[in-house]
């Protein structure tokens, strides 16, 4: 890449390029208005939004890309899309309820509208893993983002190998999409395994870290892309325990979470080492970030 | 830069003191707010300025970690100073901008306008340093002004509305602070010879009687030369020349401080380095390095109504990387000590804009030096984490006293 002499002065091409924008062009921070169609109660903090745009375009996404979420007047938060991308006439967010903007959406109702800009970044590429097996491993909250992905690769289904679902959550009552996760289970092309971290009332399904799902194997680990979405810990566990089945860099996917107020790449809060999240990820191919993965506090 | 073969060249006007006015106010006539340096709390800040009047004639200013004087200079230079605490950027880029107003429809709302939808200041920005210079190209890069930007970002509304309708005037840099650094960065102190994306570039002389040689960059800059009044100025001698590239070269043999020109992989190789520790523990996470620097662009997004909840406004201020918030995300900030902070702001600055945009984040104007309060240098600190005992750059603070290279 570039040296120091690549510096402006020694191209001050640059500085006269700017050019007039095409007319019309959208304004990168105005919202397009969203009407709330069905609200969703999911976990005792978290609910689905099935939204449906007034101006009548749908939104076409790929799994994996995000959206910021205005409620009027309070604030404007990155939500990752949990719909199914192959029906783009609604749009579907599924949010838990732990700060001002996200509580303030829990307080809507159906019929109300909120502000949406997206989709945004980059996206699970479920094309990267034809004729692979694919690991699908979720850490809470984490399986929201990798829905779409599910609905991508069940809907070609033939594509890839073997199918896997490993997800952990706190709780019995803190596994969400239930009835889906239920459905997907019965089927007999996919498995899925669901661990908690703390068995509560009847469970008697596995206890302990999402890792260990990974340990039990069941999936060829040299022809396996994995897709992995959760908390930064739990992902790094996971990542650990996937290289030690034998997996391999290149075939591990992450979706880093990181502070966004603007998601086109011009606020800066979402660096993280040289990428701006909301623009080069959420979702990462490990083995380009590996090393500044394991860097503390960056 | 006085190279005849440049065909601007030949329409280039020497401007004698008073000249400046005529220049000024063909730019305020033209339908600009001139912009420029004047003096305000025994500082030099960047303001509207209505004629050279109101220019800081015979100020220069000493600078050092954590030091920032004006003295009197006798020679009564108009531009005779290095960096000053404002940069350009509060004007393409400004502190608090409102990008979006909404009204409450009850069951929703309604944008009634946002920052695209207003005429843009027309602003001319008179003295503008190499170094500067560099800092509003690597600006154009980030707000996505470029060719090479990033296929998914768009031209901010607010700063290309600003940028495409700003006037340039450039400045060859007559003096250096002892917290300068921009030869070690190639970009300055000499206006590059196609003008660096400035329409007027002006080299202010004072040996020999105080004048301006003025050359036009950009045909918008050739226009308003031709707009000046019959019998402003008059053509430069070989001599006037001579005289002008001599400028920025005694700047740039009074520069004494200079950035490893390895710096990129230098940061990039010690992110684990224990010397992020040691400026933690001095860095007082004020953010003043940030709000100085001429390229730090990063800003948060504030969205609130007004008494009654009805409208609603998006407003974007500056913000900082040094504050726990920036990187807060529930659960809690990504980068809770001090050092870690630091490490963001100058890795970005020295290594990942590099990555991000092929270019060094920083220009070596020194503001970050001069401004901080504890004196945190960046240099110093680069030079420490490449393992090198920090000598060199002490010695020569010391020694290097503030000159005017005229």
């Amino acid at each position: 890449m570039a040296e120091a002499s690549t510096h402006p002065a020694a191209n001050p091409a640059a500085l006269r390029a700017p050019e007039p924008p095409a007319r019309g062009a959208a304004d990168p921070m105005r919202p397009r208005r969203f009407r709330i169609a069905r609200l969703r109660r999911e976990l005792a903090d978290t609910f689905t939004l099935e939204l449906e745009p007034l101006d009548g375009a749908g939104m076409h996404f790929k799994p994996g890309q995000f959206n910021m979420l205005y409620v009027f007047g309070v604030g404007e938060v990155p939500i990752s899309i949990s719909g199914d991308p192959a029906d783009p006439s609604v749009l579907v967010h599924t949010t838990r309820a732990v700060g001002t903007v996200t509580n303030a959406m829990n307080r809507l109702k159906a019929g109300q509208s909120i502000g949406i800009r997206g989709p945004f970044g980059t996206h699970w590429p479920a094309e990267a893993a034809h004729g692979d097996d694919v690991l699908i491993v979720a850490g809470g909250i984490g399986l929201a983002p990798l829905r779409p992905l599910i609905h991508t690769v069940l809907a070609e289904r033939d594509r890839f190998g073997k199918v896997l679902i490993l997800y952990g959550a706190r709780t019995p009552e803190d596994i969400l999409f239930t009835r889906e996760l239920k459905a997907w289970r019965g089927r007999f092309d996919m498995s899925v395994h669901v661990t908690v971290d703390r068995a509560t009332g009847a469970w008697n399904g596995h206890v302990g870290v999402v890792t260990r799902l990974i340990k039990m194997g069941g999936f060829d680990p040299g022809n396996t892309s994995a897709f992995v979405c959760g908390p930064e810990a739990m992902m790094r566990f996971c990542l650990t325990a996937l290289a030690e089945k034998g997996v391999r860099e290149e075939r591990m996917f992450i979706s880093m979470e990181r502070n966004m107020k603007c998601a086109v790449g011009v606020c800066g809060h979402c660096q993280w080492g040289g990428h701006f999240v909301c623009r080069d990820g959420p979702v990462f191919r490990f083995d380009k970030v590996a090393d500044i993965f394991r860097v503390w506090e960056l | 830069m006085s190279d005849p073969a440049t065909p601007q060249s030949a329409r280039a006007v020497m401007l004698d003191v008073p000249g400046l006015d005529a220049l000024i106010a063909a730019l305020a006539g033209a339908g600009f707010t001139v912009i420029g340096p004047r003096l305000r709390e025994q500082a030099i800040v960047l303001e509207p300025i209505e004629g050279r009047a109101d220019l800081p004639a015979g100020w220069r200013d000493v600078q050092s970690p954590g030091h920032y004087r004006l003295e009197e200079r006798a020679d009564g230079a108009l531009f005779g100073f290095a960096s000053p605490p404002h940069a350009w950027k509060r004007h393409l880029h400004p502190p608090e901008v409102r990008l979006m107003r909404a009204r409450s429809t009850g069951s929703g709302f309604e944008v009634t306008d946002s920052a695209g939808d207003h005429a843009p200041p027309r602003l001319a920005l008179l003295g503008v340093k190499p170094c500067d210079l560099a800092a509003i190209a690597a600006q154009d890069q980030v707000f996505g002004l470029t060719p090479d930007a990033p296929e998914a970002s768009r031209p901010d509304p607010t700063y290309a509305g600003r940028r495409r309708a700003a006037f340039i005037v450039a400045l060859d840099c007559g003096h250096a602070a002892a917290t300068c650094f921009c030869d070690s960065m190639g970009t300055g102190p000499a206006v590059p010879a196609d003008g660096g994306g400035a329409d007027l570039v002006m080299s202010e002389i004072v040996e020999g009687g105080h004048r301006f040689l003025v050359r036009p960059a950009s045909p918008a800059g050739a226009r308003l030369l031709d707009s000046l009044p019959e019998g402003t100025g008059r053509p430069p001698e070989a001599a006037d020349r001579a005289a002008a590239a001599a400028v920025p070269e005694a700047t740039r043999a009074a520069q004494r401080r200079r950035l490893d020109p390895d710096h990129r992989r230098i940061v990039a190789d010690n992110l684990d380095h224990p010397h992020w520790s040691r400026v933690g523990e001095r860095c007082l996470a004020c953010a003043n390095c940030t709000m100085v620097c001429p390229t730090c662009f990063c800003a948060t997004v504030e969205d609130s109504t007004d008494l009654t909840g009805d409208i609603a406004e998006r407003w974007r201020r500056w913000d900082s990387c040094f504050t726990m918030d920036f990187s807060y995300i529930h659960g809690g900030s990504i980068r809770i000590e001090t050092a870690s902070r630091y490490r963001q702001w100058m890795s970005h600055k020295l290594s990942s804009w590099y990555e991000q945009f092929g270019r060094s984040g920083c220009t070596g104007c020194g503001r970050c030096i001069a401004w901080c309060p504890v004196g945190i240098d960046l240099t110093e600190e680069t030079a420490r984490l490449a393992g090198r005992a920090p000598a060199q750059n002490a010695a020569k603070q010391d020694s290097a006293t503030p000159t005017g290279g005229e």
